[in-house]
């Protein structure tokens, strides 16, 4: 299994490229070839780290070139600030734009009693039908680590309280992303990147 | 619900687990790659190795002894250790790591932390404290004695305000280590826990002194840790993280299972 993987220089990429190695991918790593790109079976988004890393995306030409695989059919999975790249932005850089397939906007936690950061393992409340999370029952633990989150639409595909209830997992045909980081999840995280890994390319173009 | 987490710890020396009492009398207690995935196995939820090696040729050793620790473990994997620079902790990321735990180069340096965090993020810099009880200060929990280099060094930082700067600057956790309590296993220093994790809005993990379950349960309550370390009490096989989460659960703390 091919998979590719996006590096814009946020964060750390060995704990993702290890999870997928240990499913018997083959992950190529790029931070600017859009060759890779454009004939990449399937592609996950790391990232960890602040919502305007993501600039770098649009710098290198990766968001125009994301989009055209995207609506070609190639499974797309973002991971934590990846999975907020894809709705159309985040109260944490406000001038940064994110792809827009979903029209809602990310923003930070709530100040209150509880802590923010959300940090640690927390459960999900799986949606019905998920590809993503097939295999995967709610009340099943993944670990989060972040401070913006995602709200629940339409596409949510699992959801997780923290505070409120958020979206933990959103999948709207080909695009998938998970706010939580499904490679530090244990078994039910290797699940879902299996899952992933086992969804292939639809449309023809 | 967010649940509490049970954070298992190796003490590594020259590539080896080792474990002390009050930082002194260190037995050997096994391979760290091999008991970082028993812990992930038995429950854990996350898996900290602390390097107490202090010579050249055992760093290298370290870094070999992270590759194949994290080779096995998908859950959370802080090291920490000797890492004085953004650099040094780039090594360890790359060698699998997701966290650096950072204690007197923090302190010496206080702008690593946000140099660590610029690259990798804040949640991959945890900030460990090892402090002391003050009898001679006015609050002498709150203005607990900083100490660096194993407990041996008092440097006249206080416990609260230093967390409160480590926060500021961008640390994503603090791992807090009572001297008092450390290898004692007669319970963990609640109050110095809470006095900290109610002064920061970053998850505290509470360090030094578990040896029962009741412990655990009161330093999630009364102590206000969003998580626990121990390592003696799973070395030699008193519990594994799935029991005492099990007994955890009947009393009521929320924790992950079935892990």
């Amino acid at each position: 299994m091919r998979v590719t993987v996006i590096d814009y220089k946020a964060g750390n990429l060995a704990s993702v490229l290890k999870a997928l190695r240990h499913l018997g991918a083959e992950p190529e790593v790029t931070d600017s070839d859009l060759a890779v790109i454009a004939r990449a079976e399937r592609i996950v988004l790391p990232g960890v780290g602040h919502f305007a890393a993501t600039a770098r995306l649009d710098a290198t030409g990766i968001t125009a070139a994301v989009r055209e695989v995207i609506a070609c059919g190639i499974p797309f999975l973002g991971i934590c600030v990846g999975m907020q790249w894809l709705f159309a932005g985040s109260t944490e850089a406000p001038d940064q734009p994110g792809l827009a397939a979903f029209p809602e906007s990310c923003a930070r936690f709530p100040e209150g009693s509880e802590k923010v950061p959300h940090v640690g393992w927390n459960s999900l409340a799986v949606a019905p039908n998920s590809r993503l999370l097939s295999g995967v029952a709610s009340g099943e633990f993944v670990y989060f680590t972040h401070s913006y989150r995602a709200p629940v639409i339409a596409s949510t595909a699992a959801t997780t309280t923290y505070i409120e209830p958020f979206s933990a997992a959103v999948e709207k045909g080909n695009i998938f992303g998970t706010q939580f980081h499904p490679e530090k999840s244990g078994t039910t995280g290797l699940q879902i990147l299996s899952n992933f890994l086992a969804i292939a390319k639809e449309s023809a173009c | 619900m967010l649940t509490k987490r049970i954070i298992a710890c190796l003490d590594v020396r020259d590539g080896r687990v080792v474990k002390g009492v009050q930082f002194v009398d260190i037995v050997d207690a096994g391979d760290p790659a091999e008991l970082a995935a028993r812990h992930a196995r038995e429950g854990a939820d996350e898996i900290v190795l602390l390097d107490i090696t202090a010579t050249h040729e055992g760093r290298k050793t370290l870094l070999d002894t992270v590759r194949r620790a994290a080779n096995e473990l998908f859950v959370p994997f802080c090291v920490g250790g000797g890492i004085r620079t953004a650099h040094d902790a780039e090594h360890v990321f790359n060698a699998g790591a997701d966290k650096v735990s950072v204690n007197s180069a923090a302190i010496a340096n206080p702008a690593l932390i946000s140099d660590i965090g610029r690259s990798f993020g804040a949640q991959a810099v945890v900030v460990a404290i090892d402090a002391r009880r003050d009898p001679a200060a006015a609050d002498p929990v709150r203005d607990a004695q900083v100490l660096i280099a194993g407990g041996r060094k008092v440097t006249g930082r206080r416990v609260v305000e230093w967390a409160r700067e480590a926060e500021q600057r961008g640390a994503g956790e603090i791992l807090l280590t009572s001297m008092d309590a450390d290898g004692t296993r007669a319970g963990f220093d609640c109050e110095l826990t809470a006095a900290v994790s109610q002064a920061v809005s970053i998850p505290v993990i509470a360090s030094g002194g578990a040896g029962t379950v009741a412990h655990f349960t009161d330093v999630f309550t009364r102590g206000c840790a969003d998580a626990a370390l121990a390592a003696s009490i799973f070395h030699f096989g008193v519990s594994s993280a799935r029991s005492l989460k099990q007994e955890l659960e009947q009393a009521g703390i929320p924790v992950r299972l079935p892990c």
